[in-house]
Order: structure tokens, then C-alpha cells, then sequence
């Protein structure tokens, strides 16, 4: 790997080089004094001169620094980091797909795949509706929680508290606080399960607008009570929240809706293989059962008679959530996704999840300790690790060592149900020779743990930066070179 | 580090230092050791009131962001200003230097409730 160089590509340009980057005016000129307050205006816009090839080297040298899945396997614990098939590229780069603009007369091909992927999604959830406008997951969320309110709202109810047990995602209860909730954490159970009498407990309160829960939770356990629970959560007039980020080892198979769900939104850049993680942006369709649709967020795409229609306000919405339509680009990756793997291929992908996710553990539970595998139970689509090695070697030595290897590490300290906890979830994207790869590495690092921790403790070695003090960077961050 | 004696302790791993009535709060060696090299104490203002149990603030850790819990009910009537420069004083001197803050207490009953330093040690089995 090349070391990291100091230089900002505006620090790359120099007098006497010449740019050629600005494209020749190609629209009728406008006297800028006619739009534009002379404050606004400026002479020079400061770009460097600089050739496009520079422009070239400096990026695929910023990008050789960068790890990718398209590098090697990316197993980052509830983050779906699956492999984005090349086909998804080539139909959102399509021009009648990337070419249009929200605002043009005609978007019919736009609005006719934004339906057909909230009708895909229906089916896949089991949910009534579905809005394609959040950018991505927590917005999704939000999205969701503000649907809640207006719920309530219109019926006159005062609920001012969500339950959020400890191993949903961290996003729930922020996104609960930011929609003006206050939180109740439900402690899991020694399954990682929802413990039920204290499910009930907490929305007999009465003050209790529902739960958020993501089902397999982040320590890869699918809930088995999941349906009492739904229904404990509507016997008290509750609405159930359903947290898609775990949904890969799911679709296909079983249906949130038919779990008790009443809201659901989904992470397209996660479990429909569109990039994400800097490679974004994403989407976070949020899907909801029959009484709650007056309250999703305009526009909404819906069918009728005349054929489809964009319904741009309506009274009891919540109103807009996004610009234009969202994410759109995303949405046909998406939809490109689920056509091109089919009803058989959607099911066979979440299996090949569960059954990679297994195959990491069973050759890794001899030396770490891997809890809520009682009596041979399997994980889903991930698991967790309490990485106690040898020497006081922790989860963050061992994620930096990966780094060495040229693999990624797995989400370290989270869920903090555990000490030292580091999160794998290799999706179904990964072969059994590149699941090898980091069994092997794993397993390496147990070893050395026991001879040479320190060669652990201070790790990475080979990466354009070392080990980062963490600690450091958050007393005395340095914002602006 | 040993758990002071003379001090009362929350299961939730905060300490209290009992001075007629007024309670001086931190948290306890085993909290700053679980939580790694404290980054940040987001602490309350002079002036809030907190009922025992309440969240009262939080210290966050590279890791982690772990919530103080009021240990008797009452009014803050000072807050540990040098943790807003050196947070790491929890860390180094949690029974000390890196006390958090003071509460005026409306109800010295409470105290009653609160564990001794063997109780708490007990909780850590």
C-alpha cells in the first residue's frame, strides 16, 4: 500500500499548468449582474491548474488507500456489506434513467419503477404501502417515528415514551429522541431475546407509543417470541416498529408484516445490494400496514384508474420527508437487484447468509467465546465474539491485525451487551475460500496473541496510518489543517 | 483500586461521598475501568434537579457512552469544571479529582438505600 501523501489536490496545481477540466459553455450566456447580487459574485473561483491525469493519479492513489469490497471481504457486523453486482450499475446509468430530471414534463418510466419496487417490497415484507422518499436507514427511521406521532395524533392519544430493547441498532433510540420520544431500554435476556413480562410491564405504563425492534437483533438471534410480542405490544394499543437493517437473512422467507410489524423501513444499500458506506448514497423506503397510510410522507406514487399517479399533498400526511423523490439512482439499483435474483434467488441469498454467518462461527468457537448458542442454536445472518485473548489482547488489537491482512475488520464494541465485542456478518457475497481466509487470519491471531501481543497491541503495520489514538482524537480533535 | 469506605455506592456503579447535606457524586473504579480512557463528561447545569434515579449525565468513552444516574434526589449545586479539559481525571482519580458533581440534597433519607462498599464489591462478583 502507498503511505499517505500530505498533498490536497489544490496544493497539486502549479502556474504554467493548464486545466482543462472546465467544459465549453454549451447554454446562452447571461449577464450574471442581471441574477446575482454583486456580494454573491467573485472573479476568481480557485481551482488549481492542474492536467487531467494529475486529476487521475491523485484519485486512484486516494482510492488505493481506501478498502472496498471490491478489494476483499468487508464482514462489518449489521452493516450488510454485500457485493454490488455490476448489472445494477449498468441500468441506473442507463440514460432514460440517469438523464431525466423530477421536474420534466413526462417521468412516467421514473414513477412506473418507483411503484413496481414499492410493489416488490410489499410482497417481500408483507406490508400495504411503501414510500421510496428517505435517503437512507435512520432517515427511514425518523420517517417511521413521525408516522407514529401522527398516528397517535389523530387519535387524540398522548403517548410520549418508545421501547427500544439493548440489542436493537443505535440509530433506534436516537431517531425516537429526535421525533420527541423519551426512551425505554429492555434489557435481553440470556437468549438475546425480549424478555415478555418486562415487555408487558413497561406498556402497561399506558404513556407507551410502541417498540422499535430489529428481528434477527444485532447479536444475530432471531427472536423466537416475536409474534407475542407483537401482540403484547397491540393489546396495550401500541404500534410495533420493524428495523430492516437485519433483513438479508430474512427475505424471502419470512415476512415482517406477518410477524405483527406495522411499520417497517428498509436499507436498500444494504439488503438490495446498492453501494454503500461512502460509496452511498442509500435509500430507506419505509413501508406501513393498511390504517397508517394516510400518514406517509408526499409525494406518493399510487395506481388508479387513469393509471399512475403522483399525489403531491394530502391533509393527513405528514408531509415531505425528501426533495423530489429520493434516492433515485439507488431505487433502480434495487429494483435491478431484486428482478434480476428473483423470488427463488431473493430466498436462496438470505439462506446463503445465514449458512456463511454459521460456517465462520462453528470454525471459530473453539477459541473465541461466542455466546447465545445454547443447545446448538444457530445464528442468522451474523454473530458475536467476546474477543478476550490471550495477554490482554482485545477486540480492537484484533480488528487492527485484520487490517494487516488485508482484511477488513468486523464493527467493533457494539452491541455493548458484551466487553469486548466484534460483530461479523459475512453475507451471502462471500465463498467458502474467502470465509477461509479469515478463519485463518482469526485464528492466526489467537495464536500470536499467546507469543507476541505486542506485535497485536500495536497494530496496524501496513496501512497508510498506524494505530490512531483514539482517546487523543476525541479530546483534542484536529478539525482544519 | 480498592472501593473507599467511607463511601456509598449505586449497583449502577456511582459513588457518593455524604457531607451533612450535601452529596458529592462520581463514578466508581470499576465504571471508568469498564468504560476505557473517558473523552468526554457532559455534565448538567448549577441549578437542575434530578429525582434518585434519574439520568443525570453522561461520560463517554472512545467505546461508549455510559449514563450517570442520579444516586439521591436533590439540586446540583456544583459541577467538576476541570473535567470539561481533563476528562481523563476520571480515570486516574475517579474517587477524587474526577468527582463529577454536587447535589444538595432534598431528601437525606435516601441515603438509607444507597450500598456500602462491600455491598457494591459484592454486586461486582
Amino acid at each position: 500500500m502507498t503511505r499517505i501523501t500530505p498533498e490536497l489536490i489544490f496544493e497539486k496545481g502549479y502556474d504554467g499548468m493548464k486545466n482543462n477540466f472546465v467544459p465549453k459553455m454549451d447554454v446562452e450566456e447571461v449577464d450574471l449582474n442581471a441574477i446575482l447580487p454583486p456580494e454573491f459574485q467573485r472573479e476568481d473561483i480557485d481551482l488549481p491548474n492542474i492536467p487531467e491525469f494529475t486529476i487521475v493519479r491523485h484519485f486512484v492513489n486516494l482510492s488505493e488507500k481506501n478498502h472496498s469490497l471490491d478489494r476483499s471481504i468487508y464482514p462489518l457486523g449489521s452493516c450488510t456489506m454485500k457485493y454490488n453486482p455490476r448489472i445494477n450499475e449498468v441500468t441506473a446509468r442507463l440514460p432514460g434513467f440517469a438523464q431525466i430530471h423530477p421536474l420534466q414534463e413526462e417521468n412516467d418510466g421514473a414513477m412506473e419503477l418507483i411503484y413496481n419496487l414499492g410493489e416488490q417490497l410489499r410482497e417481500i415484507c408483507g406490508m400495504d404501502a411503501f414510500t421510496m422518499n428517505p435517503a437512507a436507514g435512520a432517515h427511514g427511521e425518523l420517517t417511521g417515528i413521525l408516522i407514529f406521532k401522527k398516528y397517535f395524533e389523530s387519535k387524540g392519544l398522548k403517548k410520549d415514551k418508545i421501547i427500544v430493547p439493548d440489542s436493537a441498532h443505535g440509530t433506534n433510540p436516537a431517531s425516537s429522541v429526535m421525533a420527541g420520544y423519551s426512551i425505554i431500554e429492555l434489557k435481553s435476556n440470556e437468549f438475546g431475546e425480549i424478555p415478555l413480562d418486562q415487555l408487558e410491564f413497561a406498556m402497561q405504563g399506558g404513556d407507551v407509543a410502541g417498540l422499535m425492534l430489529t428481528n434477527p437483533n444485532t447479536v444475530g438471534i432471531f427472536d423466537r417470541n416475536i409474534t407475542k410480542i407483537t401482540e403484547i405490544v397491540h393489546k396495550y394499543g401500541g404500534l410495533c416498529y420493524y428495523d430492516g437493517a437485519n433483513l438479508n437473512p430474512i427475505m424471502g422467507v419470512s415476512r415482517p408484516g406477518e410477524m405483527g410489524f406495522d411499520i417497517i423501513h428498509l436499507n436498500l444499500h444494504k439488503t438490495f445490494a446498492t453501494p454503500h458506506g461512502g460509496g452511498g448514497p442509500g435509500a430507506g423506503p419505509v413501508g406501513v400496514k393498511e390504517e397508517l397510510i394516510p400518514y406517509l410522507p408526499c409525494p406518493q406514487i399510487v395506481k388508479g384508474t387513469q393509471g399512475l399517479a403522483c399525489i403531491e399533498q394530502s391533509d393527513t400526511s405528514l408531509g415531505r420527508v425528501r426533495s423530489f423523490w429520493g434516492n433515485f439512482g439507488v431505487l433502480v439499483k434495487a429494483y435491478t437487484y431484486i428482478k434480476a435474483l428473483g423470488a427463488e434467488g431473493i430466498k436462496r441469498a438470505a439462506n446463503m447468509s445465514v449458512v456463511n454467518a454459521n460456517y465462520l462461527r462453528s470454525q471459530l468457537q473453539d477459541i473465541y467465546d461466542i455466546p447465545y448458542n445454547a443447545n446448538g442454536r444457530f445464528n442468522m445472518h451474523e454473530f458475536v465474539m467476546d474477543c478476550h485473548l490471550p495477554n490482554g489482547v482485545n477486540a480492537e488489537d484484533v480488528a487492527k491485525s485484520l487490517l494487516d491482512r488485508d482484511l477488513y475488520a468486523p464493527t467493533i464494541y457494539f452491541p455493548l451487551v458484551l466487553h469486548e465485542p466484534m460483530m461479523v456478518e459475512p453475507t451471502e457475497t462471500e465463498s467458502q475460500r474467502d470465509l477461509d481466509k479469515l478463519i485463518t487470519a482469526l485464528r492466526e491471531i489467537y495464536e500470536l496473541a499467546k507469543i507476541n501481543p505486542e506485535q497485536l497491541k500495536f497494530a496496524p503495520h501496513k496501512t497508510p496510518v498506524g494505530r490512531l489514538d483514539n482517546t487523543y482524537a476525541a479530546r483534542k480533535p484536529v478539525l482544519k489543517k | 483500586m480498592d472501593n473507599p469506605t467511607d463511601l456509598k455506592y449505586l449497583a449502577t456503579h456511582e459513588w457518593v461521598r455524604i457531607d451533612t447535606d450535601v452529596a458529592t457524586v462520581g463514578v466508581t473504579d470499576h465504571a471508568q475501568d469498564q468504560l476505557g480512557e473517558i473523552v468526554f463528561a457532559e455534565l448538567p447545569d448549577v441549578g437542575d434537579s434530578f429525582s434518585q434515579g434519574d439520568d443525570m449525565c453522561n461520560i463517554e468513552s472512545s467505546k461508549a457512552v455510559g449514563e450517570v444516574h442520579a444516586p439521591v434526589s436533590g439540586e446540583v449545586i456544583e459541577v467538576n469544571e476541570t473535567l470539561e479539559d481533563e476528562p481523563e481525571k476520571i480515570n486516574s482519580e475517579p474517587y477524587t479529582g474526577g468527582y463529577l458533581l454536587k447535589i444538595k440534597m432534598s431528601n437525606p433519607n435516601e441515603v438509607d438505600s444507597l450500598l456500602d462498599a462491600a455491598a457494591y464489591q459484592a454486586t461486582l462478583g
